[in-house]
């Protein structure tokens, strides 16, 4: 079909056996590709209750079909698996190259099952395609390891790899790519580890078919207009996310010590303003994207360089450690980036850690020695190896901060900040009840970029419990994915404002099929109640108390900052669930009914 | 007239690269492009960018005369004529000249469409006279 590579590459890692077969056209016409191919072959390829780092646990790597296309930001690639890390549904998207280098080998996703005796890597060179030893490369981080293939296959072939903390079976380890970009949420990178699988080199030359080409050509040169006239593009250009960062600090929603406040003393040296003059040497997009948010930044005290660091790492890597300096942010994202671990993960359980040995519940003992003080940088590194490594507190610390703080016990399960064990991302949601919600119903735990919703909540009234509100996160979480679904990035919507409906003629000239957003929305609403019957399968009594945050949010008002004591009330936590379920059709525990299972056409899929 | 670019500003997004391959191939296909954008990571962390000149020099040493000019002033490769001797690959001075038989039949070359000018987001490539010679 047009728009689509036409080939899903089926590797089993066990035999060794590769196949490839055609992309069935019903997935394509009811999952569209991307996300939606992975809950889709998630759903109903890894058997129930399968172990996330056994062998029938599958990592379905997807392309969308926009990807590699004349389309601004067409760089996105889905990578989703069970989750070692929340033990439900995971999905993390991945910029730079990778995906449109898929789409000309001719492949919509990559099917990986079963795991290696020895590691290897996949090698796709369009046809030719085939397992090969990678005993020399196990063992060593993921930029050392891009270099090394870039320069034995050359700088046409993209590469995406594991490090250390993949290996190592680290819960929240990454896959990363282009020297700075990440799949890093969930554990999809400890997933690939337990098959081991160190690397994906992919080349292809072949040509995307398209249904108009000239109706194609319009509609991506009307969509690279409108981003490259937006007001907002400039600033955008020039800051990245991290032009968030003081407005976060301002607001209080900038993660501060382990989330118990919104606010830093320390902000102004981390902001995307001191970040911008003092570190960044280039700007790094991703595929075809006219407004690049990859800052690429040289530590001189460190004498590194680093992609990054992006708002989210900032905050977690920064206030919510304490740390306040740019160049420390920085010089920690490297280190998780080369050992291949997620920079969010790594700041929220770093955090936790930290306020444990502040109140004592943590010693000297369980660090090796070290104080484990908030604003400790040193302490920050040490820990991040010893994350990757799996050594001393970092074993602990690797399980991720829901089963850390179930061994430590002492009262510190109130202050592991996550949402069905997925370490919240760098949003206080102390007073901020649309995002609070959010962050309660993602699909992978508490993850933003569902439905980034933080901004609205400063316009409309942030302690506002109002079914509007809920309406609207429902909207963003059917919509916004889908960008995900058509393999490229949502930024131009989000940030540079353009209009969406520039999207509908450039998918249906691709494609030859008429779309309108609404028609995306109901697939969005699908791909949503497919993920969370996955959640609902794989994990014995799972219902409401899954989808509450973190007790901090709604028993611990922040004693400094701008939100010093603002909090959610329970009661209006649970009148948020109680709105979200009703609008979204689910049960009073959250569960889908079969009337809108139906209504989704997903009940014999469900049944 | 002639393209410009300026390698600080580039982002290494390869849209001029898809748009050069539509005008060129009717197909999406950066490795289809007539320049060259060659990433230097991790370190120095810059990007490269290698566009036409229009020197010329290609059409001066093409054995079938197939490089020709174009109502832009361009210079462009008429499929018709190329046999592939790669004469003009060697010739070029910017390394902007592509002979790729696994890829087409013909050698490419920029022709000064604009297309990647349209697309780039960070101003990194334009199109202007040739300044003049100092005197």
């Amino acid at each position: 079909m047009n728009g689509y590579g036409g080939s899903i590459l089926r590797v089993n890692l066990t035999t060794g056996k590769i196949t490839k077969e055609p992309t069935p056209a019903d997935v394509m016409r009811d999952y569209i590709g991307g996300r939606g191919f992975g809950a889709y072959f998630l759903y109903k390829e890894v058997p129930r209750h399968a172990d996330p780092l056994g062998p029938e646990n599958k990592i379905i790597i997807s392309s969308g079909p926009l990807s590699g296309l004349m389309i601004p930001g067409a760089g996105k690639c889905d990578f989703t698996c069970k989750s070692p890390l929340t033990g439900g549904y995971a999905s993390s998207s991945l910029g730079g190259l990778f995906t449109a280098e898929l789409k000309y080998a001719g492949l919509d996703s990559i099917i990986l099952e079963g795991a290696s005796p020895k590691p290897v890597y996949l090698f796709i060179d369009d046809k030719k395609i085939e397992l090969r030893d990678a005993s020399a490369l196990w063992g060593k981080g993921t930029i050392t390891v891009e270099k090394e293939l870039k320069e034995k296959f050359g700088e046409e072939f993209q590469v995406a790899v594991i490090g250390p903390g993949g290996e190592n079976g680290v819960s929240f380890a990454s896959i990363n790519h282009d020297f700075g970009r990440q799949a890093g949420r969930g554990g999809v990178g400890t997933v690939m580890g337990s098959k081991k699988l160190k690397a994906i080199v992919v080349h292809g030359t072949q040509e995307i078919g398209v249904a108009d080409l000239e109706g194609y050509r319009k509609a991506g040169m009307a969509l690279f207009k409108a981003c490259k006239e937006a007001a907002g593009l400039k600033d955008w250009q020039t800051y990245g996310t991290t032009i968030v960062t003081s407005w976060c600090d301002e607001v209080g929603a900038l993660p501060t010590r382990n989330f118990s406040a919104g606010s830093f003393e320390g902000g102004k040296h981390i902001y995307g303003q001191t970040m911008r003059e003092k570190i960044v040497i280039t700007d790094k997009g991703c595929f075809g994207c006219p407004s690049p948010c990859g800052k690429y930044s040289r530590m001189s005290r460190y004498n590194t360089n680093v992609e990054g660091p992006e708002y989210e790492t900032i905050g977690m890597l920064g206030s919510n450690v304490g740390v306040a300096d740019i160049e420390d942010v920085a010089q920690a994202n490297l280190l998780c980036d080369e050992l291949g671990i997620d920079t969010i993960s790594a700041g929220g359980v770093i955090g936790w850690a930290m306020e444990c040995f502040e109140k004592g519940i943590l010693t000297k003992e369980d660090t090796g020695g070290f104080e484990l003080k908030f604003g400790n940088t040193q302490a920050v590194f040490t820990l991040i190896e010893k994350i990757a490594r799996r050594e001393g507190l970092g074993a602990l610390l690797a399980q991720g901060v829901k089963k850390a703080a179930a061994k430590v016990g002492q009262g510190s399960e109130k202050f592991a900040i996550h949402v069905k064990g997925m370490e919240q991302s760098a949003y206080a949601t102390h007073n901020a009840t649309a995002m609070l919600l959010a962050y309660m119903t993602c699909d992978v735990g508490a993850h933003h970029n569902r439905s980034w919703a933080i901004t609205y909540d400063l316009q409309v009234g942030r302690e506002l419990v109002v079914p509007e509100k809920v309406a609207r996160i429902i909207w963003l979480q059917n919509f916004r994915p889908m960008f995900d679904v058509l393999g490229a990035c949502r930024l131009q919507w989000v940030e540079l404002s353009i209009d969406r409906d520039l999207y509908v003629p450039a998918l249906e000239a691709i494609t030859g099929l008429h779309r309108t957003w609404e028609d995306l929305e109901k697939a969005g609403d699908r791909i949503w109640n497919l993920t969370r019957l996955f959640w609902i399968r794989e994990n014995e009594g799972f219902g409401r108390d899954w989808d509450l945050p973190a007790p901090r949010f709604y028993e611990e008002p922040p004693t400094s900052g701008v939100t010093a004591g603002q909090i959610t009330r329970f009661e209006d936590v649970q009148k948020l669930l109680d709105m979200y379920y009703g609008q979204r059709g689910w049960s009073p525990d959250g569960f889908p009914t079969p009337e809108t299972l139906e209504r989704l056409g997903l009940g014999s899929l469900a049944a | 007239m002639r393209l410009f670019m300026d390698s600080a500003r580039c982002s290494g997004c390869r849209a001029c690269q898809v748009a050069c391959s539509l005008n060129l191939f009717k197909e999406s296909n950066p490795k289809k492009a007539a320049l060259v954008v060659i990433p230097h990571f991790p370190a120095p962390g810059v990007y490269e960018l290698k566009v036409c000149t229009q020197c010329g020099d290609c059409a001066a040493v093409c054995p079938t005369e197939a490089i020709k000019q174009n109502s832009r002033g361009a210079y462009y490769v008429d499929i018709d004529e190329c046999n592939l001797c790669e004469a003009c690959v060697v010739e070029c001075p910017e390394s902007v000249m592509f002979v790729r038989a696994e890829l087409a039949t013909t050698a490419w070359k920029c022709d000064l469409c604009g297309d990647c000018v349209s697309v780039c987001g960070m101003d990194a490539l334009w199109i202007a006279e040739e300044p003049a010679m100092a005197a």
